[in-house]
């Protein structure tokens, strides 16, 4: 699916409240064309319930439930029973949620309706911190990042979801990126054709967040991959498989080095050479495990 | 037909004849049987319904706001700890103006864990928009969930609805109940006319960022539908009536005509001091007793007693009784009493003492701070 | 039935004219263009729209330079906005 060939059709209407560069409505606009008109949103309180906008408008065409910041996948769970129960099969529960309604105060729900089997996708929009309150710390923000709770840098690494969402065994768990438009489009519409909970996690880079300029926020997506901070993968029950970029790292492609993305972000100016020793030590850990798990074996 | 179940069961069966199409409830003591009986009535195919078992009271009443936003009828049912943990959501769906119907087991809050029944739980949610009913037998609590549908889906009212009734002096005791066939309620039950949808023909949003005037006027029409539901409590309670024979209001005033004192009170104190009046009566007191039915919407209009002694089985504390503090405002002689909190025991002899401590003009805590 | 709650519905310009919070603006050079349209999947406004060429909606870019920045050719330049 080259980007040409995405539809045109568009769910997101001009005029809405994203800052500029949002990278979240970038990973909207594609993940709607892939789902569809028959999609019902589920959004928590997150940047998304924002670039709405304010009633009686809203910048989203599709069916939209906004709901309490934790409740997200509980909500969904019962847009899911409620669609079952008068025979509405053809209609697409999607919970469109931040790394704060996901990581941490979501977790819950999320974990519970996963277990229970719900019929839904869950997308996770990462943009590693609380966007929408103002940029603080959550458990996906990185090691060393700066944000308005961890001034001096965050001293501990993040955890991933995406792994604690495997360790459910449901159907489909994939991780995207806005740079990649055709593997997202292509994710989502390998979701939208299965049963069951489906997870899925884009990592969505916040120009405001971050610290950079608005106008790179899809190369900053892109060099995530490249450097490694950022794996692209989809595991069709369980079973795992790198795709784009991430395969060729797998495969045996030199990642570029971590400190090119850290320098271009402001939330990672007064790393140390400590900090940055810790950062590596960490991502080469994570891929060495990588290989040894999903590699080819000899 | 006559049915001898606990309260928990009746509650279960009676919301399995409303024909709610999903459920989503999580276990408390003392509620747990409601659950596990509708599980069954589920899992035996007796009962259409999609039950999902929740991992919290939180989750339970967020489900049901999602299933009721593709507008089906809902159910769920929680105690003490767990209306507590629900109470962000109960204003969630008060605001979001979907009538989901639930029963809440009355239990008293920790720490330490107590068990046993107080209505402090259910009278701390008195601002969410949710209507209240208390039952005072097994009967009111069958009754109470069935009305419950009808006067919550009502388009002038369009508000969640409780019914509340005690942890374990009603919840785990058997009781005779008088069950209309499914015929019947499926003739008094209209089928559930949502007044908003999630719907892919028309796309909308529900619940994005309001401005200060418009949510004025979102609150106002909840409040509005609040003072409506009063007049169609009374209708659908005596629609009741007439086709089952047991008629319902807001309040239930018993030998209130020519009473001296009036009992104001709730769930099960009020059948105790039933029994309390006609001893007080038997004894040469013109007693009389004004249960109320509803807490919400509050029934003032009733309260017109010249002498009223409230028993409130709550506290709210620095301001007193709830229920006393409500009638209260109303400017007339009312003597305020908090008991049984916690589930201590009142029976209808403490209600017989209560009496002639508020005739000296006492009030306070039964029984260790009365003056 | 005057049920009043928080239901909204889906319109353009949701948050008013968002062209108004440009500084800078995107000028296509359409002598340049390969119509790989990377500069129209990238907007996170939807405000470049697939015709003969990518056309921009003025009334709803943020000027936030994406499609600048992802063209393969360097077909758009961010010229600032005269006062």
């Amino acid at each position: 699916m080259a980007i040409k060939d995405l539809p045109l059709e568009e769910y997101i209407l001009k005029g809405h409240a994203a800052c500029p560069g949002c990278p979240a409505t970038i990973a909207l606009r594609t993940a709607l064309k892939a789902l569809g008109k028959n999609t019902m949103l589920i959004v928590p309180a997150s940047c998304s319930a924002v670039i709405q906008a304010l009633y009686p408008k809203t910048a989203f065409n599709v069916p939209t439930l906004n709901i309490a910041f934790e409740a997200a996948a509980a909500a969904a769970s019962g847009v899911a029973a409620g669609l079952k129960a008068q025979g509405k099969d053809d209609i697409l529960p999607v919970v469109w949620a931040g790394d704060g309604g996901s990581y941490d105060i979501g977790l819950q729900a999320l974990s519970g309706a996963l277990e229970r089997g719900t019929d839904f996708i869950y997308v996770c929009y990462n943009n590693q911190m609380y966007s929408n309150t103002g940029i603080q710390r959550s458990g996906a923000t990185p090691y060393g990042a700066w944000t308005t709770t961890t001034w001096t840098g965050k001293k501990e690494h993040q955890k991933e979801l995406a792994e604690i969402v495997l360790a459910h065994h449901i159907p489909y768990v994939a991780t995207a990126t806005i740079a990649y438009p055709e593997d997202l489009y292509n994710k989502m519409k390998k979701a939208k054709e299965m049963k069951g909970p489906r997870y899925i996690e884009i990592l969505t880079p916040c120009p405001p967040g971050w610290r950079f300029d608005m106008s790179k926020t899809v190369e900053m997506a892109e060099l995530a991959v490249k450097t490694g901070a950022w794996v692209l993968y989809e595991a069709i029950n369980g079973k795992i498989e790198f795709t784009g970029y991430s395969k060729r790292i797998l495969e045996g492609k030199e990642r570029e080095p971590i400190e090119n993305w850290l320098k271009m972000q402001g939330r990672f100016r007064h790393l140390t050479e400590e900090d940055i020793k810790e950062i590596k030590h960490r991502l080469d850990e994570k891929w060495e495990r990588y290989k040894q798990m999903y590699g080819k074996k000899e | 037909m006559i049915v001898i179940d606990t309260a928990n069961h009746i509650a279960a069966l009676a919301a399995k004849m409303a024909k709610p199409a999903v459920i989503a409830a999580y276990p408390i003591t003392p509620q747990t049987t409601i659950v596990e009986r509708l599980a069954q009535y589920v899992e035996k195919g007796e009962l259409k319904a999609e039950f999902i078992r929740v991992e919290s009271e939180h989750s339970a009443m967020a489900a049901c706001i999602g299933a009721a936003a593709t507008g089906v009828r809902t159910f769920t049912a929680t105690s003490s700890h767990g209306l507590l943990l629900m109470h962000e959501m109960l204003h969630w769906a008060g605001l979001a103006r979907l009538p989901i119907v639930m029963v809440n087991v009355n239990r008293a809050l920790g720490p330490g864990w107590n068990i046993w029944s107080d209505l402090n739980d259910s009278l701390a949610q008195r601002d969410t928009g949710w209507m209240q009913f208390y039952a005072s037998s097994n009967q009111e609590v069958f009754d109470n969930i069935i009305q419950a549908y009808k006067i919550a889906e009502n388009s002038d009212v369009m508000l969640p609805a409780m019914i509340a009734y005690d942890g374990f002096i009603l919840s785990h005791t058997s009781m005779p109940v008088e069950v209309p066939s499914q015929q019947e309620i499926d003739a008094f039950l209209p089928p559930f006319k949502p007044s908003w949808t999630l719907d892919i023909e028309n796309p909308i949003t529900h619940g994005n960022i309001v401005p200060p005037e418009p949510y004025m006027e979102i609150r106002y029409s909840m409040h509005q539908a609040m003072e409506n539901a009063k007049k169609i409590i009374e209708e659908v309670g005596e629609e009741f009536g007439r086709k089952f024979g047991r008629e319902y209001g807001l309040v239930e005033e018993y030998r209130c005509e020519d009473a001296d004192y009036v009992i104001v009170t709730m769930a099960a104190l009020a059948a105790e001091a039933r029994v309390a009046v006609d001893e007080l009566r038997s004894k040469g007191e013109k007693a009389g007793l004004l249960k109320l039915r509803t807490f919400r919407p509050f029934p003032h209009e009733y309260l017109k007693y010249d002498k009223m002694i409230v028993i409130d089985r709550d506290i709210s504390p620095g301001l007193g009784g709830i229920v006393y503090n409500e009638i209260k405002a109303g400017g007339k002689e009312v003597y305020g009493f908090i008991a049984g909190l916690g589930g201590v025991d009142v029976s209808y002899k403490d209600i017989e003492r209560i009496y002639e401590l508020a005739k000296e003009g006492k009030e306070g805590w039964y029984p260790t701070e009365v003056k | 039935m005057n049920v009043k709650t928080a239901i909204s519905i889906p319109t353009e310009g949701a948050m008013g004219k968002t062209g108004t919070w440009r500084v800078f603006r995107p000028v296509i050079d359409t002598s340049k263009c390969i119509k790989c349209w990377r500069c129209w999947i990238f907007c996170p406004d939807a405000a470049i729209s697939r015709n003969e060429y990518p056309s921009i909606d003025y009334e709803y870019c943020k000027g936030c330079g994406i499609c600048s920045n992802v063209c393969p050719v360097k077909a758009i330049e961010m010229r600032r906005e005269e006062k």
